[in-house]
């Protein structure tokens, strides 16, 4: 990783300058990104595997198999290549189950960012754009907001509606909207103040207009940032929910619920658990990894 | 300073007020209690009776009123599991949950504080480059995964540590620490570049250039100055490891009030869900109000805000 001193040299000032500078700079400076490429290869990977699921899983992930229960991995006493990750507690076939556990995590992750971006966007540009009374009252939403503890929410609501795939993610993005729009909040308060700003009010330019057109470009790197950061939180909170049972509901294979559900073999089989919690940490952290990559190479003053 | 106490007091009040009715509402509003309660077995009139019986046919705005009045004076009134009254049961497990909460605080900030200072001191040498490396490996481990894990190794491999309750400060070696880990990232990015911002301004260079000591401008000058921004986010990591306790408890069968409301929500026992989660808010929102009063207290230039 590149320390903060070094690449503010190399890069300065503001997302602006971003904006400005060539496509062909901006690529050059990404490939030179160390952590940049790593994490975006790993993700490329794990995308295109979520993907291309029903074409590379060797079995069914539903298939049950009640001879075939706990086989060890491939790389374990016991292991062999019929099921490389060995099967489950139910013998259905634990590399299939992986493979497609990728696409509820990355499921789950997108789509809530995004939801959760668009109401935070929302607020945040508002209350920075407009601040005053708007601005104290979108602060105060956000208030109430960071004072209820997500996981408690997301758990007895989701424990009300009944767990699934829509529901898990239609809850948290309603509540993970918080990060946006504080960083939303403050670099609109930052762009308003530009020229630029200032020159399209002057000249007469609507207010939705001047923040399409003016506003929302300029803050679009602060945007995909904490969308990014967003995308991993996401993650590890179906993992967490799903883990405790209330997130999204067997047989689907989600890489929490498969934790949960190894828990009893936690013993004798302690793969089991460690597979699927191995795969999420590598997702988790290949998505940070990309989030501060993006940070660096946008705006690396903003890093903390 | 006053003005300031009185202000950020209002808006504590205000968010204190909105949570408590967001928390009642939100149960409220998310399905029918009645049913919920009834099970899918429960018959037309059985589902009426439990209506009547627990009050719920009254306008919402009332049953607000009458729980919030109640629970303002520490009664949230009974279990519909347990024969006792809701806030016994808080009284009985809150200890386990402060307790597991100040201890991963304690770690966070023991392991997060030196770790941000020695890597704002030399950027870009390997020391930085671990502490930052751990910082993004820490915050990609799910704390439940890393719960299990310790489990295994310390728990059943090693037997070294117990594994579940939370009778011994043994049993609290494991859990506090996977709180407490993954709060350490945020702690230590924020001491670093606090450390980085005050290493560069002037009054450090003068205090060099008097001649003082290296430590005596390191601990006296730059960290007091460093560590106010910490201030804040420790307390607001508090509330946090409140809420994370639902998890980690779960995880080391502890009793406190997280693994009482996930039970209390698995069962759909919802005075104590409500209760828990009002404590929960009301932690969080009086913990940012001492935070803000702290911060204004050690750096005059909020105050003047």
């Amino acid at each position: 990783m590149n320390s903060p001193l070094s690449t503010a040299s190399t890069v300065s000032t503001a997302d602006v300058e971003v904006a400005v500078a060539t496509p062909g700079g901006a690529s050059r400076r990404m490939l030179q990104h160390k952590s940049f490429v790593i994490a975006g290869t790993i993700l490329a990977v794990i995308v295109l595997m979520a993907l291309a699921a029903p074409l590379i899983a060797p079995y069914d992930p539903y298939d049950q198999d009640l001879n075939n229960r706990l086989v060890a991995p491939v790389f374990m006493e016991g292991g062999s290549w019929a099921h490389p990750l060995g099967t489950d507690g139910l013998g259905r076939d634990y590399l299939s189950r992986v493979i497609y556990g990728a696409r509820v995590s990355l499921m789950i992750g997108l789509l809530t960012a995004l939801l959760s971006g668009l109401i935070g966007a929302v607020l945040g540009i508002t209350a920075g754009y407009f601040g005053g009374r708007v601005d104290a009252f979108i602060c105060y939403v956000l208030a109430v907001r960071l004072s209820m503890p997500v996981v408690l929410v997301a758990l007895a609501v989701v424990s009300l509606i009944g767990g699934s795939l829509v529901v898990v993610i239609t809850v948290l993005g309603l509540l993970l909207w918080d990060r946006y729009a504080v960083v939303l909040r403050s670099a609109t308060q930052q762009v308003r103040a530009l020229d630029f700003v200032v020159a399209a009010q002057a000249v007469g330019a609507s207010t939705p207009r001047i923040i399409l057109t003016e506003v929302l470009p300029n803050v679009m790197s602060s945007l995909i940032v904490v969308a990014t950061f967003e995308v991993a939180h996401a993650i590890l909170l179906e993992a967490a929910l799903s883990f405790l049972g209330l997130g999204v509901q067997p047989p689907l294979p989600s890489w929490g619920l498969m934790i949960a559900e190894g828990r009893q073999h936690l013993l004798f089989e302690p793969w089991v658990i460690v597979i699927p919690g191995l795969a999420l940490s590598v997702l988790v952290l290949s998505v940070n990894m990309l989030g501060d990559g993006i940070r660096d190479l946008a705006a690396p003053e903003n890093r903390n | 300073m006053l003005k300031y106490t009185l202000h950020k007091l209002l808006v504590a009040v205000l968010v204190a007020v909105t949570v408590s009715f967001v928390a009642f509402m939100l149960l409220r509003l998310s399905g029918d209690l009645a049913t919920a309660i009834g099970g899918e077995s429960a018959r037309g009139e059985d589902i009426e009776r439990i209506r009547t019986q627990l009050g719920l046919d009254r306008p919402v705005l009332t049953q607000y009123w009458d729980w919030a009045s109640r629970a303002a004076s520490g009664d949230f009134g009974r279990s519909y599991y347990y024969p006792e009254p809701v806030w016994t049961l808080l009284e009985e497990r809150l200890p386990v949950t402060l307790r597991l909460a100040c201890w991963g605080l304690v770690i966070s900030l023991v392991i997060g504080v030196p770790l941000g200072v020695l890597a704002a001191l030399r950027p870009n040498t390997l020391i930085d480059r671990v502490a930052m490396t751990l910082a993004v490996l820490g915050q990609a481990l799910p704390t439940f995964w890393l719960g299990l894990l310790l489990i295994i190794l310390f728990g059943l491999l090693l037997r070294w540590l117990p594994i579940s309750g939370a009778d011994t400060w043994m049993h609290y070696i494991l859990p506090s620490f996977v709180l407490g880990y993954y709060s350490t990232p945020a702690v230590m990015r924020l001491t670093r570049s606090g450390m980085l911002e005050v290493l560069a301004t002037d009054y450090i260079r003068t205090a060099y250039s008097k001649g003082l000591p290296h430590r005596t401008v390191l601990f006296k000058h730059a960290l007091r100055n460093a560590v106010i921004p910490v201030v804040a986010l420790a307390s607001v990591q508090f509330g946090l490891m409140l809420s994370g306790s639902v998890v980690i408890e779960t995880v080391f069968a502890m009793q406190g009030i997280g693994q009482l409301a996930w039970e209390s929500i698995s069962r759909q026992d919802f005075p104590v869900v409500q209760a828990v989660l009002l404590l929960v808010s009301m932690f969080y929102v009086w913990l940012t109000f001492a935070s803000d009063l702290i911060n204004a207290w050690l750096d005059p230039r909020i105050r003047a805000g």
